[in-house]
């Protein structure tokens, strides 16, 4: 577990790897609850974890054709987040088999609005002008997401009470 | 003539199988395999070179998650088959994974005695204070007030501690893991694979379907205050406070690992044979 909150980021290249391994991180989580929800045929959840998954993983991709790494940045020795992982991950427990879309925005949203204090966090710090400038830029990315699965979650049915009520739950892993 | 291959390096996807793990949605064991993953990942390990040896419940199906040699094993009896695959195979990595009714309850003797034998192996336990598989029997860490449907009231009984075990019985390496923090649990059970002889780390792995108020541990868990120590009798007075909920390197023993013992022949093959005819 992290030991100490996240240092200022001083030095560009360090921030953009951070910045790398948080959009990676939290695509290979989506990615791992849509095949957790495959596992227990919540097809709709399921394909919309993958689409976060995606949507994340173009961010990460972006980041790596901007700095033109040789090879991918391994993250540096002191590397550390303010929690266990990284501000826009989504937690392990977090998911439910009959979780609905409104449940999977739901969590989307709080880590989109965590990456967005995340950023912003560093820009409001003292750091070299060319990271503020990028923080700012990727907090303002952060709440246009925030703004999106808003809007998105207006157009999707709230779950009704005991929507994880299950007459016949399949406990057992077989 | 062709080129000497260059090793390519791996990344922790790399040491992830095509089968779908089948846990519950949101169970620790998920970040358990990650973190697994990314310790091998990290080590530059290949598959071929390494085994994982498990036993019975939802946290010995791992072997079959990874591209790694796997043996699933007898209940309880992870321990035994890897210690023998250990001392056929010295050159291999292997790492054992078990839970606390698997490893605790049903393997319990062969748990202390693979800490007293101290081969060297890196024994992983997913506890989440329970029998997941079967339904949410208690389990030896169990809280003695844990009413359910199957122990209504609790089982009054006093949990097993496994890191004062683990100590008490001459483990090299002892540590203890919250799942949800993939990133140290990876630390950790790289830390354990390097470290020579038994290393036993504990990852609290909340099972959220039958313990779904373990989600709390989240906010219970802290890194231990104090530093990982080689002296058996300041980390015994160190669990003496421990709550369960400290995390990181507790001891790191100096004891060499053992590794198989010079055997002289006494009798021919031909002797032998003799003392079985009839």
């Amino acid at each position: 577990m992290s030991k100490s909150a996240p240092k200022p980021s001083h030095d560009y290249s360090e921030f953009m790897q951070r910045a790398y391994a948080m959009e990676l991180e939290a695509s290979e989580r989506y990615a791992q609850f849509a095949e957790q929800m495959d596992g227990h045929n919540n097809r709709e959840v399921a394909e919309l974890f993958r689409k976060l998954s995606g949507i994340e993983a173009l961010h990460a991709k972006r980041i790596l054709e901007e700095m033109r790494w040789p090879s991918l940045p391994a993250l540096p020795p002191a590397y550390a987040w303010e929690g266990p992982e990284g501000p826009e991950t989504a937690p392990f427990e977090s998911v439910h088999y009959l979780m609905q879309p409104y449940h999977a925005l739901e969590i989307a949203l709080a880590c989109e609005l965590q990456a967005q204090k995340y950023f912003e966090s560093i820009a409001a710090g003292r750091v070299p002008e060319k990271v503020r400038i990028t923080a700012r830029e990727m907090a303002q990315e952060e709440r246009e997401h925030v703004m999106l699965i808003r809007a998105w979650l207006e157009n999707v049915p709230q779950p009704a009470a005991g929507w994880d009520e299950d007459p016949d739950p399949p406990r057992a892993n077989e | 003539m062709n080129a000497p291959a260059v090793p390519v390096a791996l990344a922790a996807k790399d040491f992830k199988s095509d089968y779908k793990p089948v846990w519950c949605p949101g169970c620790g064991d998920y970040s358990v395999l990650s973190a697994i993953t990314k310790a091998l990942a990290s080590l530059q390990l290949r598959p071929e070179n390494v085994a994982v040896v498990s036993g019975i419940g939802c946290s010995s199906r791992i072997p079959a998650y990874t591209t790694c040699y796997g043996f699933h094993g007898v209940h309880g009896r992870s321990l035994p088959a890897a210690t023998g695959l250990k001392a056929a195979r010295p050159e291999l990595t292997v790492l054992v994974a078990s839970g606390d009714g698997d490893g605790y309850s049903i393997g319990g003797n062969h748990f202390l005695h693979a800490c007293r034998r101290n081969v060297d192996l890196t024994y992983i336990v997913m506890d989440n204070h329970v029998y997941g598989m079967t339904k949410g029997q208690p389990s030896p860490t169990t809280e003695p007030d844990w009413s359910s449907k199957l122990a209504p009231g609790g089982t009054g009984l006093r949990e097993f501690h496994p890191l004062v075990i683990a100590l008490a019985s001459g483990a090299n390496f002892i540590a203890r893991g919250f799942s949800g923090d993939p990133g140290g649990c990876a630390a950790l059970i790289a830390e354990a694979v390097r470290h020579p002889g038994f290393s036993f780390i504990e990852i609290l792995s909340p099972c959220v379907t039958f313990r779904p108020e373990q989600r709390g541990w989240k906010q219970a868990v802290r890194p231990s205050p104090v530093e990982p120590t080689d002296d058996p009798a300041r980390a015994a007075r160190r669990l003496m406070t421990d709550d369960g909920f400290n995390i990181g390197v507790l001891f790191q023993g100096k004891r060499p690992p053992f590794s198989g013992m010079a055997v002289t022949a006494t009798h021919t093959v031909a002797d032998l044979e003799k003392g079985f005819l009839l």
